[in-house]
């Protein structure tokens, strides 16, 4: 029997449709139970403290860079946008608010999701693919609890820290632009910044922070346990892992823009 | 005493176990043989719950695994991995020591990391061992630090996956009278498993052969060799022609 071309049609979309929402699911349940073991002992602080280490303090080189180069090129992209409205003035308001909302956080974000969720998921797949993972639960350890909360944890509350730190580099970098290439005044710029920068402009930036954090370690700590067997595993997982973290990232910073700035 | 009923496992189209019956008395030491892919590491795996079998039952002193409190459980196991398994972002002397370390009766850092060099003391490794990580070990090291890790808690039941595979034939002898020595102090009951004969006759009381999915025979490991069953004799003389495929 020849099958209707409209049905076949309907299958080759409803497949990749219903095994995204399979896989949504698996996330949600897998992030479900990473809430769960969060708030019930045992806690593992050393493991806490080392993953503080590696996702907070190893990625300030990463996150710093990014900040500065970006809040440079935003300093002098304002500037020429302005320029045709006469508007130049505003160059250090828009780079300390676009750095504060947008550019710190997703950016900081993307950076960490490179860095961190290709690590994670490297390691973790490592260890399922030689058994190290088994070996933890016969030793009577849940690798939920051992290996991915202390990681989701420590990148949600580095990750904040972080886009802190980028602001405040941003922000710089747009200042040394500003002073050295657009001949602004050192003090009215930093003025200007401080003048029109509000509390919620670097809370929302920090919040978001908090969010891509989760969701960063959240796919690096899903995609290395189930990663499939051998270095091609690993590998994919590894990619799976980058890809997923940058794309949710971005739609979260677009669902949390919308909730935060369109009411 | 472990006994396992009817035990089936599939994975997609794969029947790996095709109803494994088997009785492990406590204090013996139950080799199993067979060929690669034959499902004897998903055996040993569905006995401590790392797999969970599609039907049958599993018993430890008659509870059924599934139903008893899975640390109590786990906690009368220790298990020495085929790859060794050992956590690479931790000191020797920490894998050893990671149960100890752990849970209610946890012991503070220093007397765990002096039980845990008395344990590499027992497998053979000097204390400046302890200090060195994972990676800086040679093979069979490894395979000692894992025997040294498995035995750490002076478990009641230890289970060997493949304890000698890898490794050259003299320190294959020394791991193999290793866990006979262990096993036979510790009064442990041991479930290994392996296709290396030497390790057959070092380490069995009794021998079982998986084949097919199927227990194909057991018993003692004097009888092996008298066995008439043609899958254990071209088994165990490494025959190519007989009833078990080359080509598998």
């Amino acid at each position: 029997m020849i099958a209707h071309p409209l049905a076949s049609l309907l299958a080759n979309l409803g497949r990749p449709v219903l095994q995204a929402l399979a896989a949504l699911g698996r996330v949600t349940l897998f992030a479900g139970a990473i809430l769960g073991h969060i708030v019930r002992p045992p806690f593992y602080l050393r493991e806490l403290g080392t993953s503080l280490l590696q996702i907070g303090w190893f990625s300030l080189p990463v996150v710093g860079l990014t900040a500065i180069f970006t809040g440079g090129a935003l300093a002098l992209q304002i500037y020429a946008g302005g320029a045709r409205f006469n508007a130049e003035a505003v160059v250090p308001s828009i780079v300390a608010i676009g750095m504060a909302r947008e550019l710190g956080p997703v950016l900081g974000g993307l950076m960490v999701a490179a860095r961190v969720a290709s690590s994670i998921a490297a390691e973790i797949g490592t260890m399922k693919v030689t058994e190290q993972i088994d070996a933890l639960v016969t030793l009577s350890t849940n690798p939920l609890k051992y290996l991915a909360v202390p990681r989701i944890v420590a990148a949600t509350l580095a990750m904040p820290v972080l886009v802190a730190t980028g602001d405040a580099i941003g922000i710089m970098g747009g200042w040394l632009v500003g002073i050295t290439r657009l001949d602004f005044n050192s003090a009215t710029y930093l003025k200007n910044t401080v003048d029109f920068l509000e509390p919620w402009d670097i809370g929302s930036g920090l919040v978001k922070g908090a969010v891509f954090g989760f969701i960063v370690a959240l796919m690096g700590c899903y995609h290395g346990m189930n990663s499939a067997r051998g270095a091609q595993g690993v590998g994919a997982a590894t990619k799976s892992a980058v890809v997923s973290a940058s794309v949710l990232i971005l739609a979260a910073n677009y669902i949390l823009t919308e909730v935060f700035f369109t009411s | 005493m472990i006994k396992l009923t009817d035990v089936h496992k599939a994975f997609g189209p794969n029947k790996v176990l095709q109803g494994v019956n088997l009785t492990i008395p406590s204090g013996t030491s139950m080799v199993i043989i067979g060929g690669s892919g034959t499902g004897k590491s998903v055996l040993l795996k569905s006995v401590l719950g790392l797999v969970r079998p599609d039907k049958g039952t599993i018993t430890l002193d008659e509870v059924d695994v599934t139903k008893t409190d899975r640390d109590a459980f786990l906690a009368r196991f220790g298990m020495l991995f085929q790859g060794g398994a050992l956590f690479d972002s931790l000191r020797v002397w920490e894998n050893v020591a990671f149960r100890l370390m752990r849970g209610p009766k946890a012991l503070p850092k220093p007397q765990a990391r002096d039980a845990a060099i008395e344990k590499l003391r027992r497998v053979g490794l000097k204390p400046d061992t302890a200090d060195l990580f994972p990676a800086e070990l040679s093979g069979g090291m490894q395979k000692r630090v894992g025997l040294a890790r498995a035995i750490a808690a002076e478990p009641e039941i230890i289970f060997f996956d493949e304890p000698t595979t890898g490794l050259d034939p003299i320190m294959a002898g020394v791991i193999n009278d290793l866990i006979r020595e262990i096993v036979t102090e510790m009064g442990a009951t041991a479930m290994t498993i392996t296709h290396d004969m030497s390790s057959v006759r070092a380490i069995a009381d009794t021998v079982a052969m998986l084949h097919g999915g199927v227990i194909r025979w057991t018993g003692p490991v004097g009888e092996m060799d008298a066995t008439p069953d043609p899958y254990v004799q071209q088994f165990i003389h490494g025959r190519a022609d007989g009833p078990i495929e080359s080509v598998r």
